[in-house]
């Protein structure tokens, strides 16, 4: 039984000149207890996507396509509805935990605001609920960091806060846009093992532009290029057999398997290429590659690959 | 070519000075002409103000610098002045490093024309050289660095430090702000570079896999201070000390699994 299901999702911005086209007919089911990463580089839309199945796409955003959750569709629902669900069903671990949190409010009032809101516990058992959070993600002194202010923190830290605020409601869901980006390796691996931890009876889905958060976290990967999904299989098979050329790409680019850049830029989402996006890049391009779209096909049970490669 | 000897640097700070921070801590470096240097170490570790040490952009406390025999730190500010354009620095953040308000032609041109390296006839061409050099597209030229993209504006740093031939570069964290994709692009030309003009290379990372592919030797600093120094491939592979063998731990933890599961498949 699927929990979330992305159905044919696009978004778009449009602007005078131009219309962005972000996300273009997303298909993704997670199921209950699911660890799913959506891996890419910065501009394929992985953020705008994650947002969407939050509900937190701006006014400007044309939406086609709906984000089903249990019985709602969080694309036409109305705000008090996912006001309901939002923090506390489907909770949101933000990217870049510096300009996140409020600097001006306590890191446990910050903690207790989501418990508060959605009315789970009173003001003094909600402020406790903050400490023990603190405390499960091993804050050595943990009723005295709940009465710090958010600049007293690490970078490191700070995204442990993060993490406990995400995590105060219980949610069957949680949502990580990024945790890691921007920390050193030694933190970096605290981090993804607390994540680890606390995923292990949770709904993941991890949006990362790093192949090892995401290896160690998630066991299926879906592969995002240029505002559609090009590659998704459990995390095994992707990264010991990557089918799509944009996979094999990343890969080769890792720093352990030696620096081979993929030559050029991703497209421009306002001017998007009519055939295979990856096309101009792709060193298996053939005529058919740059005037027909190849669609996402099955390629085994749990492999879907868009390239015409694998016809 | 480089040689850094027993650098020290103290921030101090509060009543009458007494706080002291101890940012860089007698540290010895020396790198060859042509050869590449990595500095590894986590944030706050002082890399990265051992690195501007290294320009003399910032002042060490006590300590000598010597470029090309030189004594850095003794020169007067003129006679830095002229050795600048030999020595160059590439910064962590491409968008605070462009002046938003400079077109890339200007960009890249500025320093040419401060030193008079190039004719009103010819700056044109070599711009166009230059851009070429670094792998960006001749119709860039009229861009602003907000037009383009991270991957992009780093290059024009680059072929803004190219332009004075320097000899040796800085390059700090280059890299963080970019892309897997973009990153290897970017790595991959500072390296081709460096091979043909012969560089002498200072870079700077937190990431142990980065300074594998980029660097010949290595400087481990922990706390201000160096803590192993050596081949590449020797500090790796059998480390000595113990936060270097951490940090080699952190680093290729969540990685190994990609020999691995290429072994398997293979």
């Amino acid at each position: 039984m699927n929990l979330i299901s992305i159905e044919d999702l696009s978004v778009r911005f449009s602007t005078r000149s131009e219309c962005i086209r972000a996300v273009e007919t997303v298909n993704l089911d997670i199921a209950r207890g699911d660890h799913v990463a959506l891996i890419g580089e910065s501009g394929c839309g992985k953020t705008v996507l994650g947002m969407a199945v939050m509900g937190l796409l701006p006014k400007n955003a044309r939406i086609g396509g709906a984000v089903r959750y249990r019985e709602h569709d969080i694309i036409q629902a109305a705000e008090p509805d996912i006001q309901r669900i939002r923090g506390k069903e489907i909770a949101m671990i933000m990217q870049n935990s510096a300009n996140t949190l409020n600097p001006v409010k306590t890191v446990g009032s910050q903690i207790a605001e989501p418990l508060l809101i959605h009315q789970i516990l009173p003001a003094k058992a909600a402020h406790a609920e903050a400490v023990r959070l603190l405390a499960a993600m091993r804050f050595d002194e943990p009723e005295r960091a709940a009465e710090r202010y958010p600049h007293e923190f690490s970078g490191g830290m700070r995204e442990r806060i993060l993490v406990a605020i995400a995590l105060a409601c219980q949610p069957d869901v949680v949502i990580a846009d990024e945790p890691t980006s921007g920390l050193d390796a030694g933190v970096k691996s605290q981090i993804l093992v607390l994540l680890k931890q606390q995923m292990a009876d949770r709904t993941l889905f991890l949006i990362t532009h790093d192949m090892g958060t995401a290896y160690f976290l998630c066991t299926r990967i879906a592969v995002m290029y240029a505002g559609e999904i090009v590659e998704i299989g459990s995390t095994h098979d992707l990264l010991s057999m990557p089918m799509h050329p944009y996979t094999q790409g990343l890969l080769a680019s890792l720093p352990s398997a030696g620096l081979h850049p993929i030559p050029g830029m991703s497209p421009s989402p306002a001017y998007l290429p009519e055939g295979c996006r990856f096309c101009a890049r792709c060193p298996a391009a053939t005529d058919r590659c740059s005037t027909c779209h190849p669609p996402l096909n099955d390629v085994s049970g749990t492999r879907q690959v868009r390239c015409f490669c694998y016809d | 070519m480089i040689e850094l000897d027993t650098i020290t640097k103290v921030y101090t700070k509060g009543f009458l000075r007494r706080q002291k921070t101890i940012a860089v801590n007698n540290v010895s470096l020396s790198i060859k002409k042509g050869g590449s240097l990595g500095l590894v170490g986590e944030s706050g570790s002082g890399k990265t103000t051992l690195g501007r040490i290294a320009l003399r952009l910032i002042e060490p406390t006590s300590g000598m610098v010597r470029f090309d025999g030189v004594n850095l730190t003794a020169l007067s500010r003129s006679a830095l002045r002229q050795i600048r354009p030999r020595m160059q620095i590439i910064f962590q953040d491409p968008d605070t490093s462009l002046d938003p308000r400079m077109t890339v032609r200007n960009c890249v041109a500025e320093p040419m024309k401060i030193w008079n390296l190039v004719g009103p006839h010819e700056e044109e061409d070599r711009i166009l050289e230059l851009l070429e050099q670094v792998g960006l597209q001749p119709d860039l030229i009229g861009r602003y660095s907000f037009e383009l993209s991270g991957g992009q504006k780093q290059r024009v740093a680059l072929a803004r430090v190219l332009a004075l031939n320097p000899g040796f570069i800085v390059a700090d964290e280059p890299t963080a702000a970019l892309d897997l994709s973009v990153q290897a692009q970017v790595l991959s030309l500072i390296k081709s570079v460096q091979k043909k003009t012969n560089l002498t290379l200072l870079f700077i990372s937190h990431d142990l896999q980065i300074i594998e592919q980029m660097s010949d030797t290595v400087a481990v600093m922990h706390k201000g201070a160096i803590v192993e120094q050596g081949t590449t491939r020797d500090v790796l592979k059998t480390p000595k000390d113990p936060y270097t063998k951490n940090l080699i731990a952190a680093a290729y933890e969540s990685e190994t699994w990609l020999g691995k599961e290429r072994g398997r498949s293979l």
